[in-house]
């Protein structure tokens, strides 16, 4: 009897040691067949031999101190094209001496996009982040601004006529006196204004130099580009989503047409058409900021891609909760921006992620109508003819830059989806 | 009773400014009203405007000489060509660069996203490298990289890399290989392979049928490509098999004979392609990840080896999923073959833009670009669709 354990007194076996452990990992992983391993053994063959020549060139043979392009030649890269070149790479032609500005403006614009990434700050935050980045940046970029008056009446009558559709029902009587009252300044205000009884006054802050938007260049004006294309293309892509939406056919009709027709023309066609057809679509005398030109360009590109982003959301909310939002009564704004929006937009939050960063990669076009965006300015620093000859040192540069911008934006995405699917996975 | 009432129940009488259906024609008067004015605005602008720089109209430019060179032609063209004759060139080099694109970046996304889900770790590690690296940089940058590349790491002409026993040739001024001298018998050649390809479709349904029929398998595609590269070979040999080639041979700075491939051309399609088929690796990977695993699992219960589950089982569902996301990257490398203008191959946007500095009837000029992308993506959305509803599930 005492030969007889019973089974479950018996110690467990250790699993065999090429199951387990590193080796147990390696053999599952990249020796599992025959094929498997000669797969691996070509394939670390050829990557060792890749990153030796990759290393050899980039750091072992490099030259990160060279003072002229002539003592580069002849070893690896040329690093000290980068160290000559970066201030240029990144701010452009602003003024060399206050690169500070481009520099801060980077910095507030990256804290702005950082700070609404948090989703604590999904609310009337949003827009006090944005308010206040967006003017720190532009007085940084511009140096100088002038707020004139009809501009102050114009977002008191907005803000007023918001106020109103949306809380008429809940407000207290006080609350809906205001907004009466800032629609009622900005309308008069705005009509004196027109016929010329209020003078043309402007609050000026002007505590730098002027720079022009000519001079601007590099990262600042990729990062302008892009997420104010898709600051402004946003709630333009929302009304062109509804509009496709809409039941009234003439409406349809015209955001359909215009959905389909961007969609259909490749980016550069708008922005030449931006550059050298809107200054014909305007009464001869005025001009248009060449930058502003392409910032127009690229939110009516954004608007009708995210508007079909938009779309998608709309379309996954079941039809109850439009009938449930009749039922109660509300009217159209109400029921778009208290119920359907809301739980359209956490749909499309991540695909949305995804188009900006399209955009951000499509602003370096732009170039092509000789604006001096990151990628440009990137370009024209291989102009000198001190340091002709090192195209693969400076592209690889820009390149990792672009590489860590959309590359962060996309692991966010991919977490964002993660965090928002919590409440329906199982 | 109840049911009856509420069916005829009348209308309840609302004022006209509740009523919905006026609020809405009301609202969408206003709305095209607005957008009507504002297209008023801008074309007597634009009337106005063009009257003043006395830029004439119409598309009478077209018939006028171009007097501007285009280094790559699929067509005879010469700067003594007209407008018309020069656009027609660019929109050619458009689908040239589209359609082998849109085929190679099939082919190799899909050998991407397939490796990315490779059991082999190494494997998958480097796909998914690849299209993290090439989808998170601009497609501009990487068309620049490779151009310059190409334009100032190779060797001039005359110390041009020489390949195969010095009939090919890779310098700066592109790649130049050996063509065979034009001969009448090409004609027939190429008639035979358009006759090989239907031969091939029809071997391949009579295949599928008798494996319906009698559960033999028939190797459709080793004699389909029997069939395709057979036909001409023969018409070849019966043609007298005419051998002479062209060589391409230094001559001065650059080579004459043979046939060269442009650094543009080259730049533009290595980059187009590679930096599609990391969209296109994703969304092959998404497909097949979107198949219940049960279906991996039963082909490799029926004995199906890995490559002929992916072929029989997996691909073809995947195919469902995968097809409406291709059709937007299609069309992206028509759209974004555009780019060409960047480094100077002449695409339809590049000779349109020389057409607009040289006449300066710019609207004309827009509206050929504008509607020469819709008709092709149309076209590729027409054919996608196509295809989409052939391959789609055929349910009750």
């Amino acid at each position: 009897m005492t030969d007889a354990m019973p089974v479950g007194d018996r110690k467990p076996l250790a699993p065999p040691v090429d199951e387990t452990g590193a080796l147990g990992w390696v053999r599952k992983n990249l020796f599992s067949s025959w094929g498997n391993g000669i797969t691996t053994v070509v394939l670390i063959a050829a990557v060792l031999w890749v990153a030796s020549w990759f290393l050899e060139w980039a750091l072992f043979t490099a030259n990160f101190t060279a003072a002229t392009g002539a003592e580069c030649r002849g070893g690896g890269a040329c690093w000290a094209l980068i160290r000559e070149k970066f201030r240029y790479i990144f701010f452009g032609s602003f003024p060399y001496e206050q690169h500070w500005r481009p520099l801060f403006a980077v910095i507030t614009m990256l804290a702005m996009l950082v700070l609404s990434a948090d989703r604590r700050m999904w609310n009337w935050r949003l827009l006090v982040i944005w308010g206040v980045g967006s003017f720190i940046t532009f007085l940084l970029m511009f140096g100088q601004i002038h707020i004139p008056l009809s501009l102050i009446l114009f977002v008191a009558l907005v803000c007023g006529g918001i106020g109103l559709t949306l809380r008429s029902a809940l407000a207290a009587p006080s609350e809906r006196m205001a907004y009466y009252a800032l629609v009622g300044i900005g309308a008069v205000g705005l009509v004196l204004r027109m016929v010329g009884a209020l003078p043309a006054w402007s609050i000026a802050i002007a505590p730098l130099s002027y720079v022009e938007t000519s001079l601007w260049g590099g990262l600042p004006v990729t990062l302008i580009l892009a997420t104010y294309g898709l600051a402004f293309a946003f709630p333009y892509g929302i009304l062109l989503a509804l509009g496709r939406r809409s039941n009234l056919p003439l409406i349809k009709g015209l955001c359909v047409g215009f959905i389909e027709l961007i969609r259909g023309v490749p980016l550069i066609s708008l922005l030449i058409m931006a550059s050298v057809m809107l200054p014909l679509f305007l009464p001869s005398g005025t001009t248009i900021d060449k930058f502003l030109r392409a910032q127009v360009a690229v939110i009516l590109f954004a608007g009708a891609y995210i508007a079909e982003v938009i779309r998608g959301g709309l379309q996954s909310l079941p039809k109850g909760q439009f009938e449930a939002a009749d039922a109660m009564g509300l009217n159209y704004p109400q029921k778009t921006l208290l119920i359907i929006l809301p739980q359209a937009l956490r749909v499309v939050i991540p695909p949305l992620i995804n188009t900006f960063i399209g955009f951000f990669k499509d602003t370096s076009l732009v170039l092509i109508i000789g604006i001096f965006d990151f990628l440009n300015t990137a370009n024209q620093a291989l102009v000198d003819p001190n340091w002709a000859g090192f195209p693969g040192e400076v592209y690889l540069f820009a390149a990792f830059v672009y590489f860590i911008f959309c590359f962060s934006m996309s692991r966010y995405s991919k977490y964002l989806e993660f965090e928002l699917n919590k409440g329906t996975r199982r | 009773m109840a049911v009856e009432t509420l069916g005829s129940a009348p209308r309840v009488k609302v004022a006209p400014w509740n009523d919905p259906v006026i609020r809405g024609w009301v609202f969408q008067i206003v709305v095209v009203g607005l957008v009507g004015f504002l297209a008023w605005y801008l074309v007597s602008n634009t009337i106005d405007n063009l009257q003043r720089q006395k830029i004439a109209s119409g598309f009478h430019y077209l018939e006028r000489e171009a007097g501007f060179e285009i280094g790559d032609t699929m067509i005879e063209y010469s700067p003594a060509s007209t407008y018309a004759r020069a656009i027609w060139v660019g929109i050619l080099n458009t689908l040239r660069v589209a359609v082998l694109g849109i085929l190679l970046s099939t082919l190799l996304g899909t050998l991407v996203g397939v490796g990315r889900l490779s059991p082999n770790w190494l494997l998958s590690r480097i796909c998914a490298w690849y299209v993290e690296a090439f989808r998170n940089v601009p497609l501009l940058l990487w068309l620049f990289l490779f151009y310059k590349l190409i334009s100032e790491a190779f060797p001039g002409p005359r110390q041009a890399i020489s390949l195969f026993w010095n009939s090919v040739f890779l310098s700066n001024r592109g790649v130049y290989f050996p063509v065979p001298m034009a001969d009448p018998i090409h004609k027939w050649m190429g008639v035979a392979f358009l006759v090989g390809i239907a031969g091939a479709w029809f071997v391949n349904r009579w295949g599928k049928k008798r494996q319906e029929a009698t559960g033999q398998p028939f190797p459709a595609i080793s004699a389909g490509l029997g069939i395709i590269i057979g036909l001409p070979a023969l018409v070849w040999l019966a043609g007298g098999a005419p051998h002479h080639m062209s060589w391409p041979e230094l001559k001065g700075f650059n080579f004459a004979g043979g046939t060269v491939i442009q650094p543009e051309f080259t730049a533009l399609l290595v980059g187009l392609v590679l930096y599609t088929s990391a969209f296109v690796a994703e969304i092959v990977r998404s497909g097949i990840l979107a198949l219940h695993k049960g279906q991996s699992e039963a082909a490799a219960a029926l004995g199906l080896s890995r490559g002929q589950s992916m072929r029989l089982v997996l691909l073809p569902q995947a195919l469902r999923v995968i097809v409406p996301p291709m059709t937007s990257q299609y069309l992206n490398i028509t759209k974004n073959s555009s780019l060409a203008i960047a480094i100077g191959y002449p695409d339809l946007v590049a000779s349109v833009n020389v057409t607009i500095n040289q006449t300066g009837q710019a609207i004309e000029n827009i509206l050929i670009i504008m509607a020469a992308y819709l008709s092709v993506s149309l076209s590729i959305s027409a054919f996608m669709n196509w295809y989409n509803k052939r391959i789609a599930l055929r349910e009750r």
